[in-house]
């Protein structure tokens, strides 16, 4: 067993683990915040995405003992008693969320790449999520979505949230 | 999926590495980015006792020029590669490659070395290597040699790299500014091995022929293959569009692609035909 000490949304956190425990399983199932998702086990889909040392992960790949000493961010970490953050705004208000299980892992996927490109075009975006598969929405909301967040966190006008009927 | 259990050690310094890797013997395994080995052991195709974590090992990841040729650290990162300044401006064919391997967040931790060293022809940066006339520089507790990457890969997941050995360095010429380089596969979706790739490196002469043509080609061959007599085609000539055609049809005829899901073996070496067609004009409009 190997102790390892790791922050997850700014609080420090300790934990026992055997080398073979994932990530996404600590999170999970030692720590019970289950907003993280398991979709595919196989580094294919992101629902499993959350941010360490602010890079975007596949928590299903990383072993828990790699956390050791790091900072992670999950869904749960995105909201503040201010109200939500501005990605989350953003995909309540473009609607682009059906099932919701694709949502948290696209939410944190989408957080770094604002943070590295605050006004990404749509094909950027595109490509920026292209790890995480939705299964509903077909996507065009997503990237309202994140238009929308990146709008309001560089202080821009906020994009039309309207779908486009055609 | 939970991998089998295994033994973990982080240490700090390339000698405890190493010292570690010759103690545990051939069933110790490198965790670099890991994005490989990790999913591979949530499958139980493999199954190492120990694995040797070298993210904590300082001064493994830089991209450098100097003393004419570029120096890649094993353990850069694949978004480290997309996003560096000299790659942007210099070297096309990494921005090309990187955009293409898996996607953003396997790229964040994705090395470089750990793609090279895995040993797999489906990989995509050994034909960019090859296409570069790269040297891989592998360490062990005795010191360091650089290896051709021409005689880096001997099997299925086996390489120069030796037990108790580790990749630590990738060295290749300095392009100028009569070097065009690029690459392209056909993949069916993101994150998918190559159904075919090809990377090209061109230099010129002043009075325009070919100079030198590095040719690599990605999962068509048990081993990542040099497209040899592609290359011979092109060097001299003044790459009309009969002698690039001339090239690519060798690069079809001398790889050696199996049927399977991603195409049949004669589709694949049309696409390896068209692929390599197209990068040697894109590196030739590089230069």
């Amino acid at each position: 067993m190997h102790e390892i000490k790791f922050k997850v949304n700014g609080v420090e956190q300790t934990a026992s683990v055997e080398p073979r425990l994932l990530l996404v399983h600590l999170i999970r199932e030692n720590l019970s915040m289950t907003g993280t998702h398991i979709g595919c086990d196989t580094t294919s889909c992101g629902a499993c995405t959350v941010l360490i040392d602010g890079k975007s992960a596949k928590a299903c790949t990383i072993l828990a003992v790699q956390a050791n000493g790091k900072d992670i961010t999950t869904v749960e970490g995105l909201a503040t008693a201010e109200g939500l953050h501005p990605i989350q705004e953003g995909f309540k208000e473009a609607h682009a969320l059906q099932c919701g299980f694709c949502t948290p892992g696209m939410m944190l996927r989408a957080v770094e790449l604002l943070e590295k490109n605050p006004n990404p075009t749509e094909e950027e975006i595109r490509w920026g999520i292209s790890g995480n598969l939705c299964r509903c929405t077909g996507y065009n909301n997503i990237v309202t979505a994140i238009q929308y967040a990146g709008a309001k966190m560089r202080g821009a006008e906020l994009p039309s949230t309207e779908p486009e009927f055609v | 999926m939970i991998p089998e259990g295994f033994e973990y050690a982080a240490p700090a310094t390339l000698n405890d590495a190493l010292a570690l890797l010759s103690q545990y013997g051939e069933d110790a395994k490198i965790l670099a980015g890991g994005h490989s080995l990790i999913p591979m052991m949530k499958l139980r195709f493999a199954a190492p006792t120990h694995l040797v974590d070298i993210n904590n090992i300082p001064g493994l990841s830089y991209i450098k020029e100097e003393g004419g040729y570029l120096h890649i650290g094993a353990m850069t990162k694949e978004v480290e590669l997309e996003e560096s300044r000299i790659i942007r401006d210099k070297y096309h064919i990494f921005t090309d490659a990187s955009k293409l391997i898996a996607d953003p967040q396997v790229r964040n931790f994705g090395t470089i070395g750990g793609n090279i060293a895995h040993g797999d022809a489906a990989n995509d940066h050994p034909a960019v290597m090859i296409a570069l006339g790269a040297e891989v520089e592998i360490t062990n507790s005795t010191g360091s040699r650089w290896v051709s990457i021409d005689e880096f890969f001997y099997g299925f997941y086996t390489t120069a790299v030796q037990q108790g050995e580790i990749l630590t360095a990738l060295r290749m010429p300095a392009l100028n500014g009569k070097s065009g380089t690029s690459y392209h596969k056909l993949e069916r979706k993101v994150g998918d091995y190559a159904t075919a790739g090809v990377a090209v490196a061109i230099t010129m002469n002043d009075d325009g022929t070919c100079k030198s043509a590095g040719i690599g080609l990605t999962n068509v061959n048990p081993l990542p293959l040099r497209a040899k007599r592609s290359e011979e085609a092109l060097v001299g000539t003044g790459l009309t569009d009969e002698d690039i055609l001339c090239a690519a049809q060798y690069a079809a005829e001398d790889c050696s692609p199996n049927d399977d899901l991603r195409g049949s073996e004669e589709f694949k070496r049309d696409m390896v035909k068209v692929i390599t067609k197209r990068m040697i004009k894109k590196a030739i409009s590089r230069t």
